[in-house]
């Protein structure tokens, strides 16, 4: 098994020879390149960076030195990250979407010399910010377009470094040299950078270690008996620990073929194509794939319609206990049968879930409702819970173990435990070895045995005693009379429905719960089409009255289904309003992973705030957004209130 | 690209010449006696108020009108009289005002149609894409590909163009236009209608295609700022009338064209 042979291998670099090995001519690296899918055997990739490597050495670069990745998922940015690790040098990957001012910061705080960099646009990005990363000396870049004017003092083609280092190895006394190099790698050494995606304040540079991160990952390669048979699709952010688990280091462990989108807005397309086998999506895309789907059923004949309506409510009657190896009675399994055949196999085919043996999902709660869909149409579907800290897993639902509210046991060789305060605490093979340059920070969030703290909230489900996460520890407040207020559960019930995409809830320390909404412009737009309903922009859109209405129904059910749970009860949204503008990354709202940036939102729409809390009907606000290129907008508006009311207990219960 | 020497090299060589071109429809004069020169490789801009003749000239130029006097030399070869396919033959490709696609038929058809001129197998083989048809097709849709990765509308490759958003209509039509392979390749308006994000990334094309195909651009804009910052040299026309002619700094302290755009006190 591949495990085994990985426990010889302590370094990447070290893994990758033996793939070359044992999988020599296996696809390791695919990339559709001009409209065809090309691809790279563990041996080829092997040579491109055994080239690549001592093209870089002879620039400069020098073992445990940092090295800055900035791009896409390409794969000579992954060859990128190999040839580093070959030379002991750290490679820091960075977020190809970040603007110029993280992407600084970054490059600053990590002290790289060296970058390897997509393109020109990412060049023109670190060049406009380089008086500020005064010790970056030289740039590789991947794609030449558009360049050949720049000033070449500072950038080199990547394909030239490659073929220089080629040249260079035709010596078999450099040959040795670089045999030599990747021997001399150390278990411990770092294999990786990863900065966090800074949800409270500045982001943080994670340090991993090379035997770490393959322990861990040949734990979770044996837990999902991953083999070098399997693909994935590389789509998800280069610099996010994810993809950096799940593709790189979980790649390297099983041999399993990694395969690059041809651009980032064909994933969608191209998952089809590729039809991986193991699969991995935040809620927040299977969300937008689902509301997808039903946007494109709405309009499709009525047959079609019905034919799929109805199959779905098969599915949802017996699918998830088919799935789980439960037993259902003939009819269904027959029912079921008929529906795989007319509806689910080729909406599967169509998402590009075919071969899908193994799909997680992690990054935040999952509804249940959106969880059981996919779970009901035959997708393995399960959750996963950790952090960059952890080299992402902590725990993990194995299969047959299901539910939508518990993100699973302990992962295999992981402790976990529940500190007094409800945090969750953990000790993992794949633990962090520190945060790069910043030892205070380290020192806080480990306790003195060894774990680290989380900073989420949870508990042990007493039925399955898998782990149920609420919220952030810190996020998770009291309304004045005391009610219990976990902002997140409550966001998570209304952003289940396709018409909400995100959601603030306020209500720490206040009289009433109050929530911020924003529509989801693909599924509102197309209702709006639907229903004749004439709009020029989203903040129009965003303030129709019709939509008002329409959202204004979604907040009375979540209300209802607050008001069933007594402890919850209390925390009913009172008012509302329709964000006139989209939460933005690029305008620091959301974090680059789209999570909810709680206190700069505050802090940013303080008038809407201050409104929803005086009793006015409407409010003005005017905020600056940041486009792409970094240049600076505002957009004002007057945003409407509404006033709910509160739901009754049901009956029977306390009144 | 390298190996040509890089269009900058080969600026300076007049590739059109437009002579005291007069064309009128009727009583209006469109363009009166205007001349100007383009060189290889260079973008050269062609601008002025509404109304100033400027698609008229552009169509001059791609023969779709014929001037009434005046004479244009293309590659050295002068004329006065051309269709618009013996200009496509020539090496002149250009793109529309409104946008000119297929709008049943996918980005990717679209595009392909660009390259009908390149087609050299027989109607009979083409109608059974068998032998040297097939062949030829591999060749032109490799060409075509890269086209799209260089335009980056992947994601759209097998869409009909009638879904698509306006900018990205025009960047396959800028698509379907260097399919081509033009020597000369001119653009009417490329960036009107474009929300500011968009206008940015076509500019970079409009600069990316001199640069790397070294490829002659004369285009047509309003937006000053664009026009400005892509140009090499620019020539103003205000009611078919030549009234400056220059690099973009000159272009810009001269008297007539301030008053042209600006107005003038009476």
């Amino acid at each position: 098994m591949a495990t085994k042979a990985a426990a010889s291998a302590d370094t990447f670099p070290k893994l990758l020879i033996r793939n070359a090995g044992i999988y020599g001519t296996r696809p390791s690296m695919r990339h559709k390149d001009l409209g065809i899918w090309q691809t790279w055997t563990w041996s080829q990739v092997l040579d491109i960076v055994r080239a690549y490597a001592a093209g870089l050495h002879r620039l400069g670069v020098r073992r445990g030195e940092t090295i800055a990745i900035v791009g896409g998922n390409r794969p000579r940015l992954y060859w990128s990250v190999m040839a580093a690790q070959v030379l002991g040098a750290i490679p820091v990957p960075v977020y190809a979407d970040a603007v110029a001012d993280e992407l600084a910061y970054v490059l600053a705080h990590a002290d790289v010399r060296f970058a390897a960099v997509e393109d020109q646009e990412q060049i023109d990005k670190i060049l406009s910010v380089m008086a500020r990363v005064p010790k970056l000396e030289l740039m590789v870049y991947d794609e030449k377009r558009g360049l050949r004017d720049y000033d070449h003092s500072r950038l080199r083609p990547m394909d030239d470094v490659i073929a220089e280092g080629r040249k260079a190895l035709a010596d078999p006394l450099v040959a040795d040299w670089l045999d030599k190099e990747i021997a001399a790698g150390k278990g411990s050494d770092p294999s990786i950078i990863l900065y966090t995606s800074g949800t409270t304040g500045a982001s943080k540079g994670v340090i991993l270690t090379n035997e770490g991160s393959i322990r861990a990952a040949a734990d979770t390669v044996a837990f999902d008996k991953l083999t070098e048979n399997d693909v994935a699709l590389a789509y998800l952010p280069l610099a996010w620990v994810g993809d950096h688990y799940l593709n790189y280091a979980q790649g390297m462990v099983s041999g399993f073929c990694t395969a690059c989108p041809e651009s980032p807005d064909t994933a969608m397309a191209d998952l089809r194509e590729i039809g991986p086998s193991f699969y991995f999506a935040p809620p927040r895309t299977l969300e937008l794939l689902l509301t997808r789907v039903m946007i494109r059923m709405e309009d499709a004949g009525t047959i079609k319609r019905r034919l799929f309506h109805y199959f779905i409510g098969v599915s949802r009657r017996y699918g998830e206990r088919i799935l789980n190896g439960q037993s259902v009675p003939f009819m269904g399994r027959l029912l079921y049968g008929i529906g795989n055949l007319l509806v689910y196999g080729p909406l599967k085919n169509v998402l590009g879930f075919s071969r899908v043996r193994v799909a997680y999902t992690a990054g935040e709660a999952v509804g249940p409702d959106l969880f059981s869909f996919y779970r009901s149409i035959g997708l393995n579907l399960k959750q996963l819970y950790g952090q960059t800290e952890a080299f992402l897993y902590v725990t993990a639902q194995p299969d047959g173990e299901i539910y939508s509210d518990t993100v699973g046991p302990a992962c295999p060789n992981v402790d976990l435990r529940i500190a007094e305060n409800g945090e969750v605490q953990f000790r993992s093979p794949g633990m962090f070895s520190g945060y790069f340059k910043d030892d205070a920070k380290t020192a806080e969030v480990m306790t003195p045995d060894g774990y680290v703290m989380t900073g989420d909230a949870g508990f042990f489900d007493e039925k399955t005693g898998h782990l149920k996460i609420i919220d952030r520890t810190k996020d998770v407040g009291r309304l004045n009379d005391g009610t219990m207020f976990p902002p997140k559960y409550i966001e998570n019930k209304l952003k289940f429905y396709p018409n909400i995409r995100e959601v603030v809830a306020l209500g720490d320390k206040r009289d009433f719960v109050c929530a911020m909404l924003n529509i989801d412009l693909t599924a509102v737009g197309s209702w709006a089409e639907r229903h004749n309903v004439v709009y020029g922009s989203y903040q129009e859109l965003a303030g129709h009255p019709l939509v008002y209405d329409m959202l204004e129904k979604h907040v009375a059910e979540v209300n209802r289904s607050l008001a069933e749970d007594k402890v919850m009860a209390g925390a009913q949204i009172k008012r509302f309003l329709i964000l006139h503008k989209e939460l933005d990354a690029d305008d620091g709202e959301l974090t680059r992973t789209q999570k909810v940036r709680r206190g700069f939102i505050a802090e940013r729409y303080a008038p809407l705030i201050k409104a929803l809390y005086d009793g006015s009907k409407d409010a003005d606000i005017s905020t600056e957004v940041t486009f792409e290129d970094g240049r600076k907008g505002t957009i004002s508006a007057r945003v409407k209130i509404r006033d709910m009311k509160s739901e009754p207990a049901p009956l029977g219960k306390a009144a | 690209m390298r190996a040509t020497g890089g269009p900058e090299a080969a600026v300076g060589d007049v590739l059109l010449s437009v002579e005291n071109v007069s064309l009128s429809f009727g009583g209006v004069k469109a363009v009166s006696d205007v001349s100007f020169d383009i060189r290889k490789g260079e973008i050269r801009a062609i601008i002025g108020p509404n109304g100033a003749g400027k698609t008229s000239m552009l169509n001059v130029i791609n023969g779709f009108y014929h001037p009434q006097q005046g004479r244009i030399t293309f590659k050295g070869e002068t004329r006065t009289r051309m269709r618009p396919h013996e200009a496509a033959y020539g090496g002149i490709a250009r793109t529309f005002q409104n946008v000119a696609l297929f709008r049943g038929m996918t980005a990717l058809d679209n595009i392909m149609a660009g390259r009908t001129l390149k087609m050299r197998s027989s109607f009979f083989w083409q109608l059974f894409r068998y032998g040297p048809a097939m062949r030829e097709e591999v060749e032109h849709r490799h060409r075509v590909e890269e086209i799209i990765d260089f335009l980056k509308i992947q994601e759209i490759r097998r869409v009909p163009v009638g879904r698509l958003p306006y900018g990205l209509q025009k960047r396959v039509e800028l698509g379907r236009a260097l399919a081509m392979e033009p020597e000369l390749l001119l653009l009417d308006e490329p960036m009107a209608g474009m929300n500011l994000e968009e206008k940015e990334d076509m500019s970079r094309f409009v600069l990316d295609v001199n640069d790397q195909y070294g490829t002659t651009i004369a285009l047509i804009e309003h937006d000053m700022g664009v026009v400005m910052d892509l140009s090499d040299r620019v020539v103003v026309l205000d009611h078919g009338i030549k009234i400056a002619d220059g690099t973009p700094d000159e272009v810009k302290r001269n008297q007539a064209v301030i008053d042209a755009y600006l107005g003038v006190a009476h």
